[in-house]
């Protein structure tokens, strides 16, 4: 059997270098790989490209690596809850691309199936369409988008086993899937890892050829970003 | 009296059918889920990998892995499912989710719709918006008639950058109900106590009245 267990974070984020472009996997910060940004902020790689669809707060997720600088680029589709975030990008200090939620999804999606691009309607006739291909089907306009082409993909999974099989939890599935097998290492992290065998195969939602090195999270904090509760009647 | 943010959505629920997926953007539009009549079946998608969305949890029982677009925690009713975001988009792009509602910072009479920057000085992002306007064949958005220095929000033409061209069908503010027509907005309802010539001098954009035009019910 093919084993993707590493001993922890850190043999996990071997070979991670300044200037590679990585992806990370989280909608705000509901299922963001948050061991394997601790250990990149403990590193200090910087001139980093990050492809995420949003950038953490201030104090968590990738606002931590924003902090420090180690950010050159960012590649997402909202950026709205991140104050020292929109400070770097008005002041030119950070560039960013922002583009539509579904391209950003489907960029990976099209990076880990193999294709090399796709036509999309989302964009057409914005700036995000500027000096791209575009195309008429069925009587609509469609713009190329192209797959990214990543280093490294972070991703997190609620459970995995040591032949890198993951199953998500909720929400915090989000873009993890689309980035697994998307980016030349794909490094997933799970709040509890498993012998191969303990999960059923019929449970599993990214097999175990999409990842190439898995652990288990030393702590997870979870943090909700909008607690929002009802009263009890 | 100009409607209040509550009774847009409470007027926009008027619009939702027996049988509908449908996607509610951030603000105004998150509030239609609350005034859906109860006799009807509805599921809610939310982009960030749901359907079956129900209403916030009880003190307590808030999960930090299900929440909604707006990073709200939220609970799930029987039925549900989640799955990941080119799924998502995929129901949305693929036309699979009957109506979409969202919020605008400016409509044109062409259906164009800008909501997602403001240069130098604003620039959250599109998020999921240019995929749902690009796609979507219902969409209706809900917003206020003017910004807060009086200035019209229905326009011949949009000044800020666009989010989508010639998407919008159908718009709900506090004080109309209007629809995108090739010569312009249609004026359809009044909210109560207001007069066309209220509607009129608050729209930039070609306003066209036809005959009386009634006041919205709710």
């Amino acid at each position: 059997m093919i084993t993707k267990k590493v001993t922890g974070v850190q043999q996990a984020l071997e070979g991670v270098q300044s200037d590679m472009t990585l992806m990370l996997g989280g909608f705000g910060l509901s299922g963001i790989p948050e061991n394997a940004i601790a250990e990149l902020v403990k590193l200090n790689v910087n001139g980093l490209t990050c492809v995420s669809n949003n950038a953490g707060v201030d104090d968590f997720g990738l606002g931590l690596l924003l902090q420090k600088r180690q950010i050159k680029k960012m590649i997402s589709s909202y950026v709205g809850e991140n104050a020292e975030f929109e400070r770097q990008m008005l002041s030119g200090e950070l560039d960013v691309e922002l583009i539509p939620q579904g391209t950003l999804a489907e960029r990976c999606r099209a990076a880990k199936a193999g294709f090399p691009a796709f036509y999309t309607p989302a964009g057409y006739g914005t700036e995000v369409a500027e000096g791209k291909e575009s195309r008429e089907f069925n009587g609509k306009m469609h713009i190329l988008e192209e797959a990214f082409d990543a280093d490294f993909a972070f991703v997190k999974a609620w459970k995995g086993d040591t032949a890198g099989n993951l199953i998500f939890k909720g929400t915090a599935r989000n873009f993890n899937p689309n980035m697994c097998g998307a980016a030349k290492i794909t490094v997933a992290e799970v709040e509890e890892l498993v012998p191969a065998g303990t999960l059923d195969p019929n449970q599993v939602h990214i097999p175990g050829i999409f990842v190439q090195r898995i652990f288990q999270g030393e702590t997870y904090e979870k943090r909700i970003e909008q607690r929002t509760v009802r009263s009890r009647e | 009296m100009a409607l209040d943010k509550t009774q847009i959505a409470q007027r926009i629920a008027r619009e939702v059918q027996d049988g509908y997926y449908v996607n509610l953007g951030i603000g105004i539009p998150t509030l239609v889920a609350n005034y859906v009549r109860e006799d009807i079946e509805v599921e809610f998608q939310s982009e960030n990998g749901v359907l079956g969305m129900g209403p916030f949890p009880f003190e307590g029982e808030e999960d930090a892995d299900i929440i909604n677009a707006g990073k709200q925690t939220i609970t799930t009713l029987p039925g549900a499912s989640f799955f990941d975001s080119a799924t998502s988009f995929g129901m949305i792009r693929g036309k699979h989710v009957d109506l979409t509602i969202l919020g605008a910072m400016e409509v044109a009479e062409n259906g164009d719709i800008a909501n997602w920057k403001i240069p130098g000085k604003m620039v959250k992002g599109m998020g999921g918006a240019m995929d749902l306007v690009a796609s979507a064949e219902n969409i209706i958005v809900a917003m206020m008639h003017t910004n807060r220095a009086g200035a019209s929000k229905l326009l011949k033409k949009c000044s800020l950058p666009l989010t989508g061209v010639g998407c919008v069908k159908k718009i709900v503010t506090n004080l109309a109900v209007l629809e995108v027509t090739a010569n312009g907005f249609k004026l359809l309802e009044r909210a109560p106590g207001v007069t066309v010539e209220e509607i009129d001098q608050a729209t930039e954009g070609t306003l066209l009245v036809e005959g009386d035009i009634p006041e919205m019910q709710f």
